[in-house]
């Protein structure tokens, strides 16, 4: 399929700003399912400086803002042909080892709950069949936390969203990373985009899921809300050990000033060449 | 203590300078020496303490002393350990062939807490990560030197080496020009030129290092300035910093000036709020990412904790063999991992010989010196290890070596450690001497100086 | 030189300046109070002191709108709810010398350190009349102290300019306010002026100044409100007039642009400011409105030291 993403990000402060400073995870992955056709990142009066591909494969760059400025606006414009892989991340170049997503972050430690949640979830189920389990896994979360937006914020842990038994995409794979950690398989955090489909346009089309490690297999995407595992239909832009990682925009702003935040996501489809001479 | 020919003559010429001395005299020198500490203004803070916190370390005036040959054989080993420290480092940090090769096990390096994932992948100039690698040692024989501990973050104590020096040369100086004693007073150029070598390789030019300082209110501010005012380079503090395209800047009054090289004394977790802890107000935010793509040095590199770790020490000696190639020349103390149920039998069933110690911990907090406690202690510390086993290891409790030390009844025996600095750039160097901590109290055998340790100035005889 | 390091040298200069400010101040208040004075009393005085301090706000926050002579004494020497007592400004300005310690020679931070000390002492002591002098006398005397110890012992390198720069700008603002207050909030009315009280008054106001037999030496015979104006503003040989302490403010800026090789729009501005002085003439000051102009000069004093700021990269940013 192939997906176009218009993806703006505009941050408005009540005094003027210097010396802004973002890290920005915000090009897709490159692996099988997706290649991408054309991508620009940009950002008005800023500069693109230090870039590099980090240990997870991630290409990251950093936008620097002398200012002084009272508004950034990063707008993010691209296509890309995807194809769908069941979920599976392929042929993708990764320096950390997986052993290293076994370890929890604030956002993703265990509480009995979550750890009962686990056991009840992997219960009966083959101690060889990672693979089954992790589908396990994304079916117990999907069943114990609803899809309710607003219900949680951007701090949430995993143990509060399952309190709750509400929460959101971010909320979803936190809880699933939780649980995967409790059964032995190592997960992280995928952030990027989703098609939802015509005339649903801007329906979480910024999205995050899980993906758990399977030996044999690699890294496989759980998309817990979806009930599925990602395919054409989404595109990856990189990963980390929790949301805050993960994040295609991590920021800081200093000396104050408030930061009012509006973000505006659309993706949609445009017809690819192979498919118009089908 | 007084064993080797030389090592006797060298204490002797020092003893002879105590006989012939009035006590009154040595009392007013040990004054003298403490009022010049005091006036500049060497203080340590001692955390978990209400009120004054600011604290001399009592300075003993009786030299530690080593001999031409002793030192050699100590400066061959602590220069062998910390290659292969660096060795292991950017092994863990790439291809990991040590835990493939199933030397050191997976999980002991991947799901450590000072593991960092965000420099997998790096290249550090000189492929250096821990360039001040301070080991601590102690010994129990003639021959025999014991490494307690590595120290591959930022150790601190060197200031106390130099100043130690400084004020036995003001207070004796007739000592210092009959017996021929290595200089140590170099130590913060061969300091400054080690940061130099690993300037990043987008610097052209004379790299401009800088020291990383959490500020004034910090336990080590004064090592922190006083190590920045010996080399030259400014004393800077997060926010004289800022990343601007593929840089870091210092904010001067000329303007920005670009920053190579960064000898931080501040925690990993603390270095960039974009990347690490959200909250840091001591960091620059974006300084990983100029670190990572090649903009800056950072000395030393974040993620160097993996190596000093308490659980992995127990691997050194491995490590030597794996990387090097070479058999170790400093042996490592005897350590049971809690971890492991074989060694936490053997470690509840004779707590009362051993010396337990938090895996993570540090400063001679939260130990237990077996020998030294009471049953109600023993067995209140017995639970915490079945609590959390993998926290814990335990040593023997050694023999250690004592040197005379002033005490109020004149000069009697003291347990001490030693704690060279070795510096690692394009090239390794030691100078000779170090930090000798003293524990001040008859028997003990801690010496950190939040436990009530001094400290000693350490002589290396010239041949 | 690092801002940051800059910025401190600058700020500790400022506030011991207003430390003393803030004695001389309390010195004028205790002159005043032994003098009986006509209308409303005393506690009138006191008030403008408060006023000159720039701190009413706060004092009437705690005290209310008594100004009762013990209340102003502690407020402006002891309190340190108010940033701008001899005490806080002490204080702030040795946190300012502690964070760049390297930064000052050991005779400066003596100095320095010493008041910090000493101070701690004399807050412990019991509050008599006696006391209030003494004071005065001690606070002016730290100062003097550290003033002297940076001319013998700092190099005259860029660091003695950021020094001087908070020195002159804060005392360039000092003289305004207080001969602002003196004429705006003391009299009111114009038929009080050249009145005895009037005399009396302008003379305590030389007095705090240190500049009593500076302005008999320099203008001789009687006091009046156009002579004192003259001397407080114009004259560049009163080491506290305006056009003295701009005319230091942009000899230590020329000297950094020298340094640095470039000149800043802080240059501009004091360059402005100093012709405008320059050329002015007491009649026309007094024309316009003694307090119009004082407000203008405040304001204009003040843009140049965020101009300082903004130059040398003062500030978290």
């Amino acid at each position: 399929m192939r997906l176009s993403v218009r993806h703006r990000t505009v941050y408005a402060f009540d005094a003027p700003m210097r010396w802004i400073v973002q890290s920005h995870r915000l090009t897709p992955s490159v692996c099988v399912s997706q290649r991408t056709i054309a991508w620009n990142v940009a950002a008005d009066g800023g500069e693109i400086g230090a870039s590099f591909v980090d240990g997870a494969g991630d290409a990251v760059r950093t936008l620097t803002i002398a200012g002084p400025v009272d508004r950034v606006e990063v707008l993010v414009e691209g296509e890309v042909e995807t194809t769908d892989t069941s979920g599976v991340l392929r042929n993708h170049r990764e320096a950390i080892s997986p052993r290293v997503y076994l370890v929890p972050t604030a956002a993703t430690h265990p509480d009995r709950p979550l750890t009962e949640l686990a056991a009840a979830a992997v219960k009966g189920a083959s101690e060889d069949d990672a693979l089954g389990r992790a589908h396990r896994i994304a079916a117990a979360v999907a069943d114990a936390i609803e899809y309710a937006p607003g219900a949680t914020d951007a701090h949430t842990t995993a143990a509060e969203a399952l309190e709750q038994g509400k929460g959101v995409c971010q909320d979803h794979a936190h809880a699933a990373i939780a649980l995967a950690h409790l059964c032995g398989l190592p997960a992280r955090y995928a952030v990027g985009y989703l098609f939802a489909g015509a005339g649903e346009d801007g329906v979480e089309a910024s999205h995050a899921w899980a993906e758990i490690f399977i030996a044999g297999l690699g890294w496989v995407g759980f998309d817990v809300a979806n009930r599925c595992c990602p395919d054409d239909r989404y595109i990856r832009l990189g990963s980390g050990r929790d949301a805050r990682e993960a994040a295609p925009i991590r920021g800081i702003s200093r000396g104050g000033a408030v930061e009012a935040l509006d973000v505006d996501v659309t993706v949609s489809s445009s017809p690819s060449r192979s498919q118009t001479q089908q | 203590m007084y064993d080797g020919e030389t090592l006797r003559e060298a204490y002797a010429s020092v003893d002879a300078w105590v006989k012939r001395t009035p006590p009154e005299v040595i009392a007013q020198k040990q004054q003298e020496a403490e009022a010049l500490f005091r006036r500049i203004g060497i203080t340590f803070a001692v955390y978990g303490e209400g009120g004054d916190v600011e604290r001399l370390i009592p300075f003993d005036m009786m030299p530690r002393v080593f001999t031409e040959r002793e030192w050699r054989k100590l400066e061959r080993g602590v220069k062998q350990r910390a290659r292969a420290l660096n060795a292991f480092l950017h092994d863990v940090y790439h291809r990991a062939e040590i835990i493939r090769a199933g030397v050191v096990p997976a999980d002991l390096v991947y799901r450590n807490e000072a593991y960092e994932p965000a420099v997998v992948g790096i290249d550090p100039p000189a492929r250096v990560y821990s360039h001040i690698v301070g080991i601590d040692i102690v010994r129990t024989g003639p021959e025999e030197f014991f490494v307690l501990e590595d120290n591959c973050r930022t150790p601190s104590g060197v200031s106390y080496m130099l100043e130690n020096r400084e004020i036995m040369m003001r207070m004796f100086p007739e000592l210092f020009r009959s017996i021929r004693i290595a200089p140590v007073d170099d130590y913060p150029e061969k300091l400054r030129r080690t940061l130099a070598s690993v300037a990043p390789p987008k610097c052209e030019s004379e790299p401009t290092c800088v020291v990383l300082s959490p500020g004034s209110f910090n336990s080590a501010y004064y090592e922190h300035s006083f190590l920045a005012d010996q080399m030259g380079v400014e004393l800077v503090e997060g926010q004289d910093l800022f990343v601007q395209g593929e840089f870091v800047w210092m904010r001067t009054t000329q303007g920005p000036k670009r920053v190579d090289v960064i000898y931080r004394r501040i925690d990993d977790s603390f270095l960039d709020p974009l990347c690490f802890r959200p909250d840091s107000m001591l960091g620059v935010p974006g300084l990983m990412n100029v670190y990572r793509s090649g903009g800056v040095s950072i000395c030393s590199a974040p993620g160097s904790g993996v190596a000093d770790d308490k659980a992995v020490y127990t691997y050194v000696p491995e490590m030597i063999r794996f990387y090097l190639g070479e058999q170790p020349i400093l042996k490592n103390v005897q350590t049971w991992k809690c971890a492991d149920p074989a060694d936490r039998m053997h470690v509840l069933a004779n707590l009362k010989d051993l010396v337990v110690k938090e895996v993570h911990g540090s400063g001679g907090y939260g130990m237990l010196v077996g020998p030294a406690s009471t049953a109600e202690q023993i067995a209140a510390y017995a639970e915490r290890i079945k609590a959390a086993p993998d926290d814990f290891i335990a040593q023997p409790t050694l023999s250690l070596s004592t040197v005379p030390t002033f005490v109020d009844s004149g000069l009697a025996p003291r347990h001490v450690d030693l704690r060279p600095y070795c510096l690692v750039g394009r090239e390794v160097h030691l100078v000779p001497g170090g930090l000798t901590r003293v524990a001040m109290r008859e028997g003990s055998l801690v010496v950190n100086s939040s436990q009530g340790g001094g400290v000693k100035d350490t002589w290396v005889l010239a041949d | 030189m690092l801002s940051r390091t800059a910025e401190s040298l600058y700020w500790l200069a400022r506030y011991m300046e207003r430390a003393e400010t803030m004695a001389r101040l309390l010195e004028v208040g205790y002159r005043m109070a032994m003098m009986p004075s006509a209308a409303e009393g005393y506690r009138n005085e006191w008030a403008s002191l408060v006023a000159a301090a720039g701190s009413s706000e706060g004092f009437e926050a705690k005290f209310g709108e008594d100004y009762r002579q013990r209340d102003v004494e502690s407020w402006l020497f002891f309190d340190r709810d108010n940033p701008s007592s001899v005490i806080a400004c002490i204080e702030t300005a040795r946190q300012n010398g502690r964070a760049v310690r390297t930064a000052l020679t050991t005779e400066m931070w003596d100095a320095l350190n010493g008041a910090f000390l000493e101070i701690a002492g004399i807050e412990r002591e019991p509050r008599t009349e006696a006391l209030l002098p003494k004071l005065c006398e001690w606070t002016k005397r730290q100062g003097a102290l550290l003033r002297g110890s940076t001319e013998t012992s700092h190099l005259q390198n860029d660091g003695y300019d950021f020094l001087n720069l908070g020195y002159y700008i804060e005392r360039g603002d000092n003289t305004a306010r207080i001969l602002d207050v003196k004429y705006f909030v003391l009299l009111p009315t114009t038929d009080m002026v050249g009145g005895t009280i009037d005399t009396y008054q302008w003379t305590t106001l030389l007095r705090s100044l240190s500049a009593f037999r500076a302005f008999h030496w320099a203008y001789g015979g009687e006091y009046t409100p156009r002579k004192i104006a003259d001397f407080l503003i114009l004259n560049r040989a009163c080491p506290r007039s305006l056009l003295h302490c701009s005319g230091k403010a942009d000899f230590h800026l020329a000297r950094l642009a020298g340094a640095y090789g470039r000149a800043t729009f802080a240059h501009d501005r004091i360059r402005e400011i100093v012709a405008d002085l320059s050329d002015a003439r007491i009649e026309d000051i007094i024309g316009e409105g003694l307090h119009e102009f004082l407000t203008r000069f405040i304001n204009r004093n003040a843009a140049l030291g965020q101009d300082v700021a903004d130059a040398y990269l003062f500030g978290p940013q």
